[in-house]
C-alpha cells in the first residue's frame, strides 16, 4: 500500500486534492443542469408523481405571451446593461488622477457594488416613488408630467435597468482603473510625441491596451444582465401586469411562487435561459481556452 | 499616464476638476444619501411631507425601533450563520482544487478547469428545482446548513479559477526543488504552497463574504422562516410589512448593508485585488 503510494503519488495526488471540490461541484452544479433538462419534459408539482409529457412544456412556451414579454425584457437588459462598459471607462478616466484624497474618491465611487441588490432595489424604489420620490418630483418640476416609473408599463423595465446599472458601472470602473494603472507609460509618451491626444489617443493607444479589462467587463456585464432577478423581485415583483418580468424571474414565478408549483414548465423556461447564456459562456470559454493553450 | 495628470493643466482646469470631483460624487451617491437621510428622519416629518428638507430632528430611534419591533437581529445572525461557514468551506475546497489544477499536468486538467469556470456562469434557475429537491431530501430545507452547502459548492467554481491562476503565477522551481529533496506532495501543498497563498485567501474571503451576504435568490428558494432566513430575504419580507414606512425601510436597509461595507473598507486592497484579477496581463 505505502509502496504503491510512494511510487505513484505524483499521479494520484491531483485526484485526491480535486476529489472533495469536484464532488461537491458535480452534485450541486453539474448534475442539476441535466436533471433540470430532464424535468422540463415532465408535468410535475414538486410533490406528487411526475408525468412525462414530452415537449408539451416547450410547445406551451411558444404561445405564452408572458414568456415573450420576459424574453424581450431580457434583450433590453442585455443591450442597455452593456452601457456599463463605456460608462465605467469614462468614470475611470475621470478618476485616474493623483490629486489629494483620490483613494477615498475611488472607493466611494465603487461603493454601490458592495451593497446588496436588495438594498439597491429599495433605494431606487424610494427614489422613483410616486408623489414624494426625488426623481418623480424632478420630472414633475421640469416637465409638469406625473410619472410613476415603477407603475408604468412603458418605463418600468428601464427604471429597473438603471438601478442595476448603478452597481455594475462601479464594478466596470474598478476593472478599468486597474487596467489604466498598467498601461505602458512609454507608449503613451511616444504617442504624445507623435501628436496624439484626446479621443485619438484613447481609441488608438489606450483602449487596445485595456483589452483584458474590457474582456472581463463584458463577461461580468453580460452574465449580470441575464442573471437579473433580485431587482425585479424587490422593485416590482414582475409588475405592473407582468410587464417587467425577465426569464429568470418568470421561471421562479412559475415554479415556486403563489401562482403554483409548475416545476416542469419552470424548468423549460430555465433551459431556454441556459441555452441563451450558453452561447455567451461558450464564447468566453473558447477565448480563455485559446489563451491557455497558446502560452 | 492617461489622461494627462491634472497638475499639468491650466489653473482654471485644475480648479474646475476640484469642483467637479465632489459634485460628481454627490450625484453618484444621491440614492444612498437620500436613504441615509431618510433613515434618521422622524416619522412625523414624513407624515407632514418633509421628504427632502433638513430632518426636523435626528431620529436615531428609527434604528432602535427596527431592532426592537422586527426580527432583523435574528436575520443578521442567520446571515452570519450561512456566510462564515461558506467562506471557510469554499476556501478549503478551492485551495486544494486550485493546487491540483495549477501544479499537476494530466490529460483532463484543462477540461476540469473549464468545467469549474463554465459552471460558475450558469443561470441559477437551471439549478433551482434539483437543488431545492436535493436539499429537501437531505432534510436540510429551511436550514442554514442547507443554504451554506449549496453556496460552498457553487462558489468553489469561482474560487478554483482564482486560486489556480494565483498558484500558476508562483515560481514553479520551488516545488521542483522540494520534490528533488524528496518532500511528499501533501507536504509541498501544506508547507510550501499554502503559506504563499495568504494574499489570495484574504482576497477571496472578503469577496465570498460579500457575495454570500448579498445573495437573495437562494435565500428565498432554500429558506422560508424568520428563524433561518438571511437578512436579504428578511428585508424583503419586512419591506412588505412596512408599507410606506420609509424611515424604517431605510434604517433596515442600512443595517443590512453594514457588514459587507465594513468588510470592504477594512480590507479594501484585498477586495479590489480579488475583483480585478485578470484585468491586467
Amino acid at each position: 500500500m505505502t509502496a504503491y503510494w510512494k511510487a505513484n503519488q505524483r499521479r494520484l495526488a491531483p485526484w485526491l486534492f480535486l476529489a472533495p471540490g469536484l464532488i461537491m461541484f458535480a452534485v450541486y452544479v453539474v448534475i442539476p443542469i441535466f436533471q433540470s433538462m430532464a424535468i422540463s419534459f415532465y408535468d410535475w408539482d414538486g410533490l406528487g408523481e411526475a408525468e412525462w409529457i414530452g415537449t408539451a412544456n416547450y410547445v406551451e412556451l411558444f404561445d405564452d405571451d408572458a414568456f415573450y414579454t420576459s424574453l424581450v425584457n431580457n434583450v433590453l437588459w442585455l443591450g442597455l446593461f452593456l452601457l456599463a462598459v463605456p460608462a465605467g471607462l469614462m468614470i475611470a478616466i475621470f478618476l485616474n488622477q493623483t490629486v489629494w484624497g483620490m483613494r477615498a474618491y475611488k472607493s466611494l465611487f465603487f461603493f454601490p457594488f458592495v451593497i446588496s441588490q436588495v438594498v439597491v432595489g429599495l433605494m431606487f424604489a424610494w427614489f422613483y416613488a410616486p408623489n414624494f420620490g426625488l426623481l418623480y418630483q424632478l420630472i414633475e418640476w421640469t416637465t409638469g408630467a406625473q410619472v410613476a416609473i415603477l407603475a408604468d408599463e412603458r418605463y418600468v423595465t428601464y427604471g429597473i435597468i438603471v438601478a442595476g446599472l448603478w452597481p455594475q458601472i462601479a464594478y466596470v470602473m474598478i476593472l478599468y482603473l486597474t487596467g489604466l494603472n498598467n498601461v505602458a507609460p512609454d507608449q503613451i509618451e511616444a504617442a504624445r510625441l507623435d501628436g496624439a491626444k484626446g479621443w485619438r489617443m484613447l481609441w488608438y493607444v489606450i483602449i487596445p491596451q485595456l483589452r483584458p479589462a474590457t474582456f472581463i467587463a463584458v463577461v461580468v456585464t453580460v452574465i449580470g444582465a441575464l442573471r437579473s432577478f433580485d431587482l425585479v423581485s424587490i422593485m416590482t415583483n414582475g409588475g405592473p401586469y407582468g410587464s417587467s418580468r425577465v426569464l429568470s424571474f418568470y421561471m421562479y414565478e412559475q415554479a415556486l411562487s403563489e401562482y403554483g408549483y409548475r416545476m416542469g414548465y419552470g424548468a423549460a423556461i430555465a433551459v431556454v435561459l441556459f441555452a441563451i447564456m450558453m452561447v455567451f459562456i461558450s464564447g468566453f470559454i473558447w477565448k480563455m481556452w485559446r489563451d491557455e493553450t497558446e502560452r | 499616464m492617461f489622461p494627462r495628470p491634472i497638475e499639468q493643466a491650466s489653473p482654471a482646469a485644475q480648479l474646475a476638476y476640484k469642483i467637479a470631483l465632489p459634485a460628481a460624487l454627490i450625484l453618484w451617491l444621491l440614492p444612498l444619501l437620500g436613504v441615509a437621510m431618510t433613515s434618521v428622519r422622524p416619522a412625523s416629518d414624513l407624515a407632514q411631507g418633509n421628504y427632502f428638507g433638513w430632518p426636523s430632528a435626528l431620529a436615531f430611534d428609527n434604528y432602535i425601533s427596527v431592532f426592537r419591533d422586527s426580527n432583523i437581529a435574528q436575520y443578521m445572525l442567520n446571515s452570519f450563520k450561512v456566510t462564515i461557514p461558506t467562506v471557510i468551506g469554499c476556501l478549503i475546497l478551492s485551495t486544494m482544487t486550485g493546487f491540483a489544477l495549477a501544479i499537476y499536468k494530466f490529460r483532463s486538467n484543462l477540461l476540469i478547469f473549464f468545467l469549474f469556470v463554465a459552471g460558475n456562469f450558469v443561470p441559477f434557475q437551471i439549478l433551482m428545482v434539483p437543488v431545492r429537491d436535493l436539499t429537501l431530501n437531505l432534510g436540510l430545507y429551511n436550514t442554514s446548513a442547507g443554504l451554506a452547502l449549496f453556496h460552498i459548492a457553487f462558489q468553489t467554481g469561482f474560487c478554483t479559477l482564482f486560486m489556480r491562476n494565483f498558484i500558476k503565477a508562483l515560481p514553479f522551481e520551488l516545488i521542483e526543488a522540494a520534490r528533488v529533496e524528496g518532500v511528499t506532495e501533501v507536504r509541498i501543498f501544506w508547507y510550501i504552497v499554502l503559506p504563499l497563498m495568504r494574499p489570495a485567501i484574504a482576497a477571496l474571503s472578503v469577496l465570498v463574504f460579500t457575495f454570500i451576504w448579498n445573495d437573495f435568490f437562494w435565500a428565498t428558494v432554500l429558506t422560508t422562516s424568520a428563524e433561518t432566513q438571511p437578512v436579504t430575504a428578511g428585508l424583503s419580507s419586512l419591506n412588505g410589512q412596512w408599507i410606506a414606512a420609509w424611515h424604517l425601510v431605510s434604517a433596515g436597509s442600512i443595517i443590512a448593508a453594514m457588514p459587507p461595507v465594513l468588510m470592504f473598507f477594512a480590507m479594501q486592497k484585498h477586495f479590489i485585488a480579488g475583483l480585478t484579477l485578470g484585468a491586467v496581463k
